[in-house]
């Protein structure tokens, strides 16, 4: 009996700790744009910071990737798999309880990138980049007339999506990931060493930038913005700053290739998976070195004569932010609504997908984090944000996520939408202050 | 009087070696085990299921319960394709696995074909080795 009453008393102790410092971080908040919408009873699985909730605006959609929603919220949805012939839907919440009761497809190619801007609704399939011209209520006039912005960019079946992001001046700038984990003579082959120089990065490993309203661009118009990057699937413009930031996925399997170098706990939490803040001209590096979150150091890979300690990378810039390994990165977005308190405004979120590259440790990931940012620049460590995707708690397998998340979007109201591409939830996380 | 001996004889000589072609293949398939946890769990997964997108699933699908030839082939040569399997892809490379022995590649076959619900015959160390003739 006494145990059981000590049980208790150290359990409300416990539990009522983080929300009690939740509250203090809150106490900035002081107007509350939120809209009247209801978070689900059960915040639609999602364990949230104090005040905030959760509710699933759309479910069902298949593989949903990025998203964007318009000035109006009405969202629209790119999928890597075609459901029902199409590969982009578009969402509408008719009577403004945030719950999507009108879908509709359209398009017929599958990808990963789509953004608003402008007038224009953009659109990536894995080699094209498409357009389709918006009303002043923010829907595709002509679902079946779309322009062709940019094709013929390399797709070799590995980190093959390309994700898109607009500046404030007519460009588009677009992720052509590296067809390889480190630029192996073969590819995640053990023994085989790095090619030198790497002829990868010539068409891909970097982020390509073209004319937002040009037809039919090729490779020859356009500009290798920056370079050194393995792959980027989660890319944002930051208006603060105005300058653009993406999320690498780091390489895998350092200990399957390099058993003697990396035991397999070593090899689950590095390298790190980054935060680059791009200037034109920018090389991160990849594939001669890779970025040690421990040792916050660039490391020579072992490809290329590395051995786990050898620094390089001279002319190779440092992250901005190292989260731990493989945990996927596929969403990026700084925030610049009014709906959350006044601490996440110009911060980042993050969408991570989850891990499959830490096996035999348990997965990691699923989940979106938040970083503070001031001026531009990173205002404190990254922290958990929105977790419980998975449904699960210990994530063996990838396959035990329920739910992964992929896209991030702003909705109008301040509202934060991550989509889910294992069944195609869309969750809308609202702030109510309770 | 001599006949029902005989068939007694048959039948026990046949569960006999049922049992212990059974017991091989569990030995095999423990061994196997330990050959999938060192050099094929990272990228399968625990549980057989891949990753979705990246790696392919092993689970319930003819390319691992179908023709062993074919298979074998697969682990000794790797792959570079994008794998179709029940309408969905699978794009990670995948490295041959030449450097491992007949019997270890056999043991980590006769694991996967009766694993994660798979039920199959046993992959034997001299198919192995025939298939990797055709190779060299």
């Amino acid at each position: 009996m006494k145990k059981t009453l000590f049980l208790l008393v150290v359990s409300v102790i416990v539990f009522s700790i983080p929300s009690c410092a939740n509250k203090n971080k809150d106490t900035t908040q002081t107007e509350n744009t939120y809209s009247g919408i209801m978070p689900d009873k059960d915040n639609a699985g999602l364990k949230l910071p104090q005040g905030f909730g959760a509710l699933k605006a759309a479910e069902g959609l298949g593989e949903a990737r990025h998203l964007a929603v318009t000035k109006e919220g009405d969202i629209y949805v790119k999928l890597s798999d075609l459901k029902n012939g199409k590969g982009i839907y578009w969402l509408h919440d008719a009577n403004g309880d945030g719950k999507a009761e009108q879908m509709k497809g359209f398009g017929n190619f599958i990808g990963t990138g789509i953004y608003i801007k402008n007038g224009y609704l953009y659109a990536s399939s894995n080699t094209e980049i498409f357009r389709y011209k918006l009303n002043e209520k923010g829907e595709v006039i002509n679902q079946d007339n779309s322009e062709k912005i940019v094709t013929g960019l390399i797709d070799r079946h590995q980190h093959e999506s390309k994700s898109i992001v607009l500046d404030d001046n007519g460009n588009i700038y677009v992720n052509i990931g590296a067809y390889s984990n480190s630029c192996q003579e073969k590819d995640r082959t053990k023994g085989s060493s790095g090619r030198m120089p790497c002829p990868i990065l010539d068409s891909a490993g970097g982020i390509w930038e073209f004319k937002a309203d040009k037809l039919n661009q090729t490779y020859g118009v356009g500009i290798r913005y920056a370079t050194g990057l393995r792959n980027v699937v989660g890319l944002d413009w930051n208006t603060d700053n105005n300058t653009l930031f993406v999320m690498q996925h780091g390489r895998d399997q350092l200990h399957d290739l390099f058993p003697d170098l990396y035991d397999s706990k070593q090899s689950a939490e590095l390298p790190a998976e980054c935060m680059y803040e791009l200037k034109q001209g920018a090389n991160c590096g990849w594939p001669y070195i890779y970025y040690d979150e421990i040792q916050h150091k660039k490391i020579l890979a072992p490809e290329y004569g590395g051995d786990g300690k050898k620094t390089g990378g001279e002319d190779a810039i440092d992250p901005v932010v190292a989260f731990p390994g493989h945990m996927a990165p596929n969403g990026l977005l700084f925030y610049t609504g009014n709906m959350f308190p006044e601490r996440y405004k110009h911060g980042a979120f993050i969408a991570f997908h989850g891990s499959w590259n830490r096996a035999p440790e348990p997965q990691k990931g699923f989940l979106v984090a938040f970083v503070p940012f001031k001026g531009g620049k990173p205002n404190g460590d990254w922290e958990i944000f929105a977790d419980g995707f998975a449904g699960t708690d210990v994530i063996q397998s990838t396959n035990d996520a329920k739910h992964r998340p992929c896209g991030l979007a702003q909705g109008p109201d301040g509202s934060l939408y991550v989509s889910d591409d294992v069944k195609g939830t869309i969750y809308r996380i609202i702030y109510t202050g309770r | 009087m001599k006949k029902p001996i005989i068939i007694f004889a048959l039948i026990v000589s046949c569960i006999y070696l049922f049992a212990q072609q059974s017991s091989q293949l569990q030995a095999s398939k423990a061994r196997g085990e330990k050959v999938y946890e060192q050099y094929c769990l990272t990228c399968h997964q625990k549980d057989g299921g891949g990753v979705p997108k990246l790696n392919p699933p092993l689970i319930k699908t003819s390319y691992v319960t179908g023709d062993k030839k074919k298979l074998i082939n697969w682990v000794l040569k790797g792959s570079t394709e994008n794998v179709l399997i029940d309408g969905k892809y699978y794009s990670n490379n995948m490295a041959a696995q030449d450097y491992l022995k007949d019997n270890e590649i056999a043991d980590v076959l006769t694991y996967i074909r009766n694993s994660f619900g798979n039920k199959a015959s046993a992959v034997t160390p001299a198919e192995v080795k025939g298939v990797r003739a055709t190779i060299k």
